[in-house]
């Protein structure tokens, strides 16, 4: 017998006898203090990333590019990790060309082994789409892909993340619902909610610790 | 299988540790500090307080389902998890545990190995163990960085140096990464970032622990606020995660009642930074993520815990440490003085099913019974019901009940019990008590002063001229 079959024996020998127990799901406690009407929706989702150090800009579909090329220059960052195969990227790529921007333009398109040491430490921002959001908590679901990798919104210091205000929910039962998350997973799933943290240090609050030191939602309200 | 070992157990020194870590006020400064903020942070996070106990009862209920099929789900899990091309282990033993993770190890020729958070590689003491193989395991979670530092244990299992303060912190930075001494502590943590990033990406393995794993997907989800643990699982070539059977739910829309109680009971967060769900390796067409999965799934008495449906309770824990951070015993003594890898209640409760009665003999009895672990814990396990009933495990006659706790019955003396008999006796037979109440008040002058470790810290109970049963009589004239 394999480990695997004799902790299986014991756990079904202490069994025997029992009824499962019934799967009585409250999905209405896990919804209802949690509704927000439209027009709070996204003050909800950006207070609640506000009050974690994220920093929230609504925007539009035609001028997001602008702000984030404002919010590089403020940081006096002159390159981003983006993706040239999404429609987001072109669209920023479209934006620095014709602007008078100099930002220079990278891509995460081969295996991070091939270029880690450049990844880790001289890429200082970079720029994702999401998959949504969750006023609830303030938090932006993102699922990596093969354009846009996960060390893309982990690595570099600045994390710029594009969130598409209709695709913001409540809360995030309405969202697994919504995108049928329990009828496939990807490999890696994200919920991100803010910067990196640690309050190791005497619970003292220090952002920056591994992952980003900065993140910045562009909430786009027309799309 | 695991050794029942005749070599007579070695009881933790308990005792001595607590005394110790009494007069230690530095440490108590430090542990009262950070108890308080935990527990204002917890409370603020549930203002409702009829939200809250529903979800509880909620939480309780889905574990308690997931534990109720827990064979069929482990399966589904395993099942699952491979299909997706995750490899699954089982080990019944700490020593079975480290070996796979040392087999793959070998199988890779790694040489460093980096660590998320996790308590269950704790358990296993895996630093060690790959240490003396020559494997160097180095902890990334600022916490568990610092501790390994000073070559101790994590003291709290949600904050592992909560029993320093920032100048212990900055010392040892100073000592040991030769860096100017500051007590800044974003300049602090920013040393502890530079020092690990690049570790980060010369490891050969990453390790991690495990929050939930659900049967439903094969999904493995860990919460977490700095990114290490997306880093240990995102940059290495292999990942391993280590958790215990326990930790499986049936579904993923489970772990939406377990993931909003464990946040916001654990560090008083809505929700952590990270929620980081991971069902597979890195797939052909994609660019990063490790390019191979492991599981190992541990028992390490899990199952003797199981086989009691009142001590399978247990099992619903879901590693917040809110009992921890309102319990008057941890807070005064620290989490040092346990001896063991979980401390405080839900270490009173687990880990005599891990090392058994007899070597954590006095872990039951360190309660004052207040009861506050069992108010607050997010899953509703009895807390305070299963320290008597361990406690009742502890002195069980040797042959009264087939022993099926490791160490049952290690506290039993012949002597106790046949006290405990006559005291039964004295106080179920009237005449027997009349005659003996009499005696009590009457030869009160012979009450000694000093009755053993009652009076150490107490005077002595002095009875009265007359006992309350005869006042009475007398009052209602019944004499
Ligand atoms: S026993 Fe309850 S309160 Fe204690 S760590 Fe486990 S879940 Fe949290």
């Amino acid at each position: 017998m394999s480990a695997k079959d004799r902790i299986l024996a014991k756990l079904r020998g202490s069994l025997v006898g029992t009824t499962p127990v019934a799967d009585d799901y409250d999905a209405g406690l896990l919804t209802e203090p949690w509704r927000y009407a439209a027009d709070d929706r996204i003050a909800r989702l950006r207070s609640m990333l506000e009050a974690v150090h994220g920093e929230t800009q609504l925007t539009t579909q035609a001028d997001w590019p602008q702000r984030a090329l404002e919010a590089l220059a403020a940081r006096n960052i002159g390159e981003l990790l983006v993706s040239p195969d999404t429609a987001h990227g072109q669209q920023l790529a479209a934006h620095v060309a014709a602007s008078a921007a100099g930002l220079r333009l990278k891509a995460y398109h081969q295996p991070v082994e091939a270029w880690k040491e450049e990844l880790f430490f001289r890429t200082p921002a970079s720029l994702t789409g999401t998959l949504g959001g969750i006023a609830a908590t303030g938090s932006l679901v993102l699922w990596p892909t093969p354009q846009e990798p996960r060390l893309m919104s982990l690595v570099p210091p600045l994390h710029i993340a594009l969130l598409k205000a209709s695709e913001v929910r409540d809360n995030l039962y309405e969202l697994m619902h919504a995108q049928h998350w329990a009828s496939g997973m990807p490999t890696n799933a994200l919920l991100v909610s803010g910067p990196s943290k640690t309050a190791d240090i005497q619970q003292t609050l220090a952002y920056g610790a591994h992952g980003p030191k900065e993140l910045l939602v562009l909430i786009l309200e027309d799309a | 299988m695991s050794a029942m070992t005749d070599v007579p157990a070695v009881p933790i020194a308990f005792k001595r540790n607590a005394r110790e870590a009494l007069a230690d006020p530095q440490l108590r400064r430090n542990f009262r500090g950070a108890m308080d903020f935990l527990m204002d942070k917890r409370r603020v996070q549930f203002p409702d307080g009829d939200e809250l106990e529903r979800l509880r009862a909620f939480g309780n209920r889905v574990r308690a389902r997931a534990l109720s099929k827990l064979p069929e789900l482990l399966e589904r899990l395993d099942a699952n998890l491979s299909r997706n091309g995750v490899k699954v282990h089982w080990a019944e033993t700490v020593e079975e545990a480290n070996a796979i993770v040392h087999r793959i190890v070998e199988q890779h020729a790694a040489k460093k190995v980096i660590k998320g958070k996790s308590m269950v590689s704790e358990e296993m003491e895996m630093n060690h163990y790959l240490g003396e193989r020559g494997v160097d395991c180095l902890e990334s979670d600022m916490g568990e960085f610092i501790v390994q530092l000073r070559e101790e244990k994590p003291s709290h299992i949600i904050m592992p140096a909560i029993h320093l303060n920032v100048g212990q912190v900055a010392s040892l930075f100073h000592d040991k990464l030769e860096v100017d001494y500051t007590e800044d502590v974003d300049r602090l943590i920013q040393i502890g970032r530079e020092t690990l990033r690049r570790n980060f990406f010369e490891a050969d393995i990453g390790v991690s622990g495990v929050n939930f794993a659900v049967a439903e997907t094969g999904t493995l989800l860990l919460v977490e606020n700095e990114g290490n643990g997306r880093m240990s699982t995102t940059v290495p070539p292999v990942h391993i995660a280590v958790t215990g059977i326990e930790k499986v739910v049936e579904n993923l829309r489970d772990v939406i009642p377990l993931l909003s109680l464990l946040t916001r009971s654990a560090t008083g967060q809505a929700i952590t930074t990270y929620v980081n769900m991971i069902s597979g390796p890195r797939k052909a067409d994609e660019l990063d993520g490790p390019q191979e999965v492991h599981l190992v799934l541990l028992d390490n008495g899990r199952s003797q815990a199981f086989a009691d449906g009142e001590l399978r309770q247990t099992l619903n824990c879901i590693r917040c440490g809110a009992c921890m951070n309102h319990c008057p015993v941890y807070t005064r003594i620290g989490g040092h003085a346990y001896g063991t890898v979980y401390p405080g209640p839900i270490g009173k409760i687990v880990t005599p099913h891990m090392l058994g009665l007899d070597t954590t003999r006095d872990l039951p009895t360190a309660s004052s019974m207040c009861g506050a672990c069992g108010e607050v814990c997010p899953v509703k396990i009895p807390i305070p019901a299963l320290l008597r009933r361990l406690r009742e495990e502890a002195v069980r006659a040797p042959e009264a009940v087939p022993h099926h706790m490791r160490g049952q019955g290690s506290k039993y003396s012949k002597k106790e019990a046949m006290l405990w008999k006559a005291w039964r006796k004295l106080n179920t037979s009237p005449a027997l008590y009349r005659a003996f109440s009499f005696a009590g008040t009457r030869l009160s002058a012979l009450m000694p002063s000093n009755i053993g470790p009652w009076t150490e810290h107490r005077s002595a109970p002095k009875p009265a001229a007359r006992s309350l049963h005869e006042l009475a009589r007398e009052h209602l004239g019944e004499d």
